[in-house]
């Protein structure tokens, strides 16, 4: 049992971990917090269903197809819901304009795709236990995004220009960096993980349209926790979730165990509405 | 008062009886509609406008909380499903006895209020996207418990809805009873609408810190109105397990949750007739276009993008066309100080604020280093010095923003109190703020009466129910706003919404509100700023007006001619620390700041 409490948490932490870099990611680029993370990780199952069963396509292939569709979403995104927004004195707005969006493809697959689960392939046909890829590949995913984004963030310049609108984007702007379509590179790059990390989780949960709303949420714990921005906290924040759900899970059954992790996450965020790793709040007057 | 005191005329505020009829005619057209509805004798009508009513009466709360308060409550479907399991369960008598339905529909309510508290919790600490994702949360946990929870919800399979018995059985019975509620719901949020409480929500979604300031303590208020939303939306429920006859978790999608949601934003926020007419059109227009069903979420979600990007003021912001009459072009604020005795009503004398020994670091910077200050009531203290002196923070560790490290705050013998701006109020301290902050969607009269929310005596469910001290409070609230918008110039515009004035004339409406508090001490935060001279000249004599009403101002300006014409006393400061403090005509010769600040 705890074998596979370990496994299974992990690799669920995993996908969650990724969803909430994907939310990093484009709030760092847009001060704007979108919710379509959880499509993005939804489509990232469904699409690869559809591109390596239904299609026949190599695996290799449809991967690829996968991300490149997350960046095009990605770019869509900050086209239609975020640059829009950004631009009017309502600042809270952004929150219904992805959300919006991200109902309408999630609707979308729905009827295009239907409302049941359906299965995802087996890519790498190793295992049983610790070596089959469910349990691994997202992990894989997961380490190499986070080691891919370091280097990219410290190690080139485009990283540096991401954190520098960051931090703060008049001054990025005043220096010359192009801040739009900066952010529309940010938002191609969080399509790109998102997906990735629907794509690798997609055979333990299943290519199914109703996992937005469960990654919206699940994806959105580890960040509120660990402190928006913050990479390292979604990481340890998602494998905290993960191995915290399938515990509950098997000790308490999976309705108490989703009541568990609620009651944690509120309970958390009133006790310290920043995070738990922290940051400063916002000069108001 | 004092009763021989000179009319003011006030004419521009008074709504003619022709505004009246206006303002009723929409209401009453609906009201014959909805009576009248049966008689057509087509029972298909009479579900979409039983679904209507139902639906009604939880966007009716949830108005309050998303249309009013701007609060972001996406999952508030779940408050819906906990009032029909509720009511299903109650008085399916498989877990209880079998209820009264009218008992079991009461008790919805009463379930619906705790879990609005439950809900609504954490919007009082958390930012925008957190509040939403809490509530999207809260949804998603309840359908899994209703679909788990098999030996009291049936799960899956569901649990039958009650039936009302006669004169409110199934058909036009069951649909009066609805309107009723629907009704009963409108009147009580439109009360609360119109009462110093609504007012108080709108200025938490607009301009919050300037809610703060006027005494308004938001988690109080926000808790009252998640309590009355969520008894709305329990009672809902309940209606809702009986129209549908048969539940299970499944009636009760996050489609329902948009639906409600967009049914307000189409509507317009702060608003009450919009968002009415938004539900009625989202719940009759699907029924009209049968083969777009399987589409119906999507083409929800599509239309609230283009709501969002295109009309964000929504329906109420399109049939708003008296705001649309063009404002006379050359408006010029004349301020009638020899009004303020009445406006400021003094009966005792004021008193002393005082600050001694505040030291106030961010980081390593020194923003205050051991400032003493004090203000005297009849007298103008002007506070200067070059930008980054800590002219502001002064000002906002008066008002209870910024916590000094070290020294006090007192208003006569009393120590205020730290990091508790929404406590300043009480003591009779009121500001204005360098950029103006005001209700943009509000009338200017409602942006001047916010500020004396705390005057008002009735309670939110006085209020709810329009009863004697609420109507009261309305009363004098209104007329004190008038006087006050006529001592400072600006009477004419009383009805005028406030994002339509200038600059100017939003400073001069900044002063009427911090006026309604009949303040002991008046802070001003560069007044003068983007005035033209004329307009800087007549704000000066109405600065000294309100000084020698016994007030204690503290005015804050860069403008040099201003402080030495008007003040009584000037301290300057530098560094976080006085450079010179004395009579303006000291000050003017003091060599360090003319050298420092001044310039020769």
């Amino acid at each position: 049992m705890l074998e596979s409490i370990v496994s299974y948490g992990l690799a669920v932490g995993a996908v969650y971990a990724l969803i909430g870099i994907t939310y990093n990611v484009m709030f760092t680029a847009s001060r704007v917090f979108s919710f379509t993370a959880g499509m993005l990780g939804m489509l990232g199952g469904v699409l690869g269903a559809l591109f390596i069963t239904k299609l026949g396509l190599p695996t290799v292939v449809a991967f690829v197809l996968v991300l490149a569709c997350g960046a095009a979403i990605g770019v869509v995104t900050e086209i239609v819901a975020v640059r829009p927004v950004l631009k009017s004195l309502e600042q809270h707005l952004y929150v219904l304009s992805t959300l919006a969006f991200a109902l309408m493809v999630q609707q979308l697959t729905a009827i295009e795709w239907g409302t049941d689960a359906q299965p995802f392939p087996r890519l790498i046909p190793i295992g049983p236990g610790w070596l089959d890829q469910q349990f691994w590949l997202p992990l894989l995913a997961c380490a190499v995004t986070i080691v891919g984004l370091e280097l990219l963030y410290r190690h080139t310049l485009i990283g540096r220009a991401f954190l520098a609108i960051a931090e703060d984007s008049y001054a990025a702007r005043a220096l010359g960096l192009p801040e739009q379509r900066l952010r529309m590179a940010s938002y191609a790059l969080a399509g790109v993980i998102g997906a990735l990390a629907g794509f690798t989780g997609a055979e333990m949960l299943l290519a199914f349209f109703g996992n937005q709303a469960i990654l919206n949420f699940y994806g959105f714990v580890p960040v509120a926790l660990g402190g928006m921005g913050s990479n390292r906290g979604a990481l340890i924040g998602g494998l905290a979730l993960g191995l915290f759900q399938q515990a509950a899970n098997f000790l308490v059954g999976g309705i108490f165990a989703a009541v568990a992790v609620f009651v944690v996450f509120i309970v958390v965020l009133l006790l310290r509405p920043e995070g738990l790793a922290g940051a400063a709040t916002a000069r108001r007057v | 008062m004092d009763a021989s005191a000179p009319p003011i005329s006030v004419r521009a505020a008074a709504p003619s009886r022709l505004a009246r009829i206006e303002a009723v005619l929409p209401w009453a057209a609906l009201a014959v509609a909805g009576v009248g509805l049966p008689l057509l004798d087509d029972s298909y009508f009479g579900v979409i406008a039983q679904r209507a009513c139902i639906y009604w009466i939880l966007v009716a709360g949830l108005n309050l909380v998303v249309g009013f308060a701007g609060q972001i409550a996406i999952g508030w479907v779940a408050l819906l499903t906990l009032g029909a399991y509720t009511t299903a369960v109650l008085t399916a008598g498989t877990v209880t006895t079998e209820w009264n339905p009218f008992l079991a529909l009461a008790v919805s309510g009463v379930v619906g209020a705790v879990f609005g508290v439950v809900v609504g919790l954490p919007a009082l600490r958390l930012r925008t996207f957190y509040f939403a994702m809490t509530t999207l949360g809260f949804a998603t946990i309840v359908t899994q418990v209703a679909l788990a929870w098999k030996s009291v919800t049936g799960g899956g399979i569901g649990t039958a809805g009650p039936v009302f018995p006669w004169p409110f059985d199934p058909g036009w019975g069951f649909y009066y009873l609805c309107l009723i509620l629907a009704a009963l719901a409108t009147w009580m949020t439109a009360n609360i609408a119109r009462s110093r409480f609504g007012r108080a929500l709108v200025a938490i979604r607009d301009a919050e810190v300037a809610a703060e300031a006027s005494g308004i303590a938001k988690p109080a208020l926000l808790m009252a109105v998640f309590v009355f939303s969520g008894a709305l939306a329990g009672v809902a429920g309940g209606l809702f397990s009986s129209l549908q006859s048969y539940i299970t978790p499944d009636a009760f999608t996050f489609d329902l949750s948009v639906l409600f949601f967009i049914a307000i934003l189409i509507g317009g926020r702060g608003s009450i007739m919009g968002p009415l007419l938004g539900t009625i059109i989202l719940t009759v227009l699907p029924e009209f276009a049968a083969p777009l069903v399987a589409w119906s979420t999507f083409l929800y979600a599509a239309l609230l993008l283009l709501i969002v990007l295109i009309i964000p003021g929504g329906i109420a912001d399109l049939l708003d066309y008296k705001n649309r009459r063009p404002l006379e072009r050359h408006r010029e604020i004349v301020p009638r100080p020899e009004l303020l005795a009445r406006v400021l009503d003094r009966r005792s004398g004021g008193n002393v604020l005082s600050l001694s020994h505040i030291e106030l670091s961010f980081g390593g910077v020194r923003a205050i280093d051991g400032l003493d200050l004090e203000i005297r009531p009849g007298e103008v203290h002007g506070l200067i010095g070059p930008n980054g002196s800590g002219k502001t923070t002064t000002l906002n560790v008066i008002s209870g923003y910024y916590a000094p490290q070290a020294g006090e705050v007192r208003m006569g013998a009393a120590i205020l109190p730290p990091r508790a701006p929404h406590l300043r109020a009480g003591y009779r301290i009121a500001r204005t703020f360098q950029t103006p902050r005001l209700i943009g969607g509000a009338s200017v009269l409602d942006n001047v009466m916010i500020g004396g929310t705390i005057d008002g005596q009735g309670s939110f469910a006085e209020s709810l129910l329009t009863l004697p001290r609420h109507q009261r409070d309305e009363k004098q609230l209104r007329d004190a706003a008038l006087q006050a918008l006529a001592a400072v110039g600006l009477e004419q515009l009383a009805a005028v919404r406030a994002d339509r004035l200038q600059h100017s004339e939003l400073r001069f409406m900044e002063i009427a509100r911090a006026l309604m508090l009949r303040p002991t001490c008046l802070m001003l935060d560069e007044p003068a700023a983007g005035l033209s001279a004329d307009e800087i000249r007549r704000l000066g004599a109405l600065i000294v007006a309100i000084s020698r009403e016994g007030t204690a101002v503290l005015l804050v300006e860069h403008h040099a001619d201003l402080i030495f014409d008007i003040c009584d006393r000037v301290t300057v400061l530098n560094l976080g620390k006085v450079l010179a403090a004395g009579t303006p005509a000291e000050i003017r010769s003091h060599r360090e700041v003319v050298s420092a600040y001044l310039g020769a």
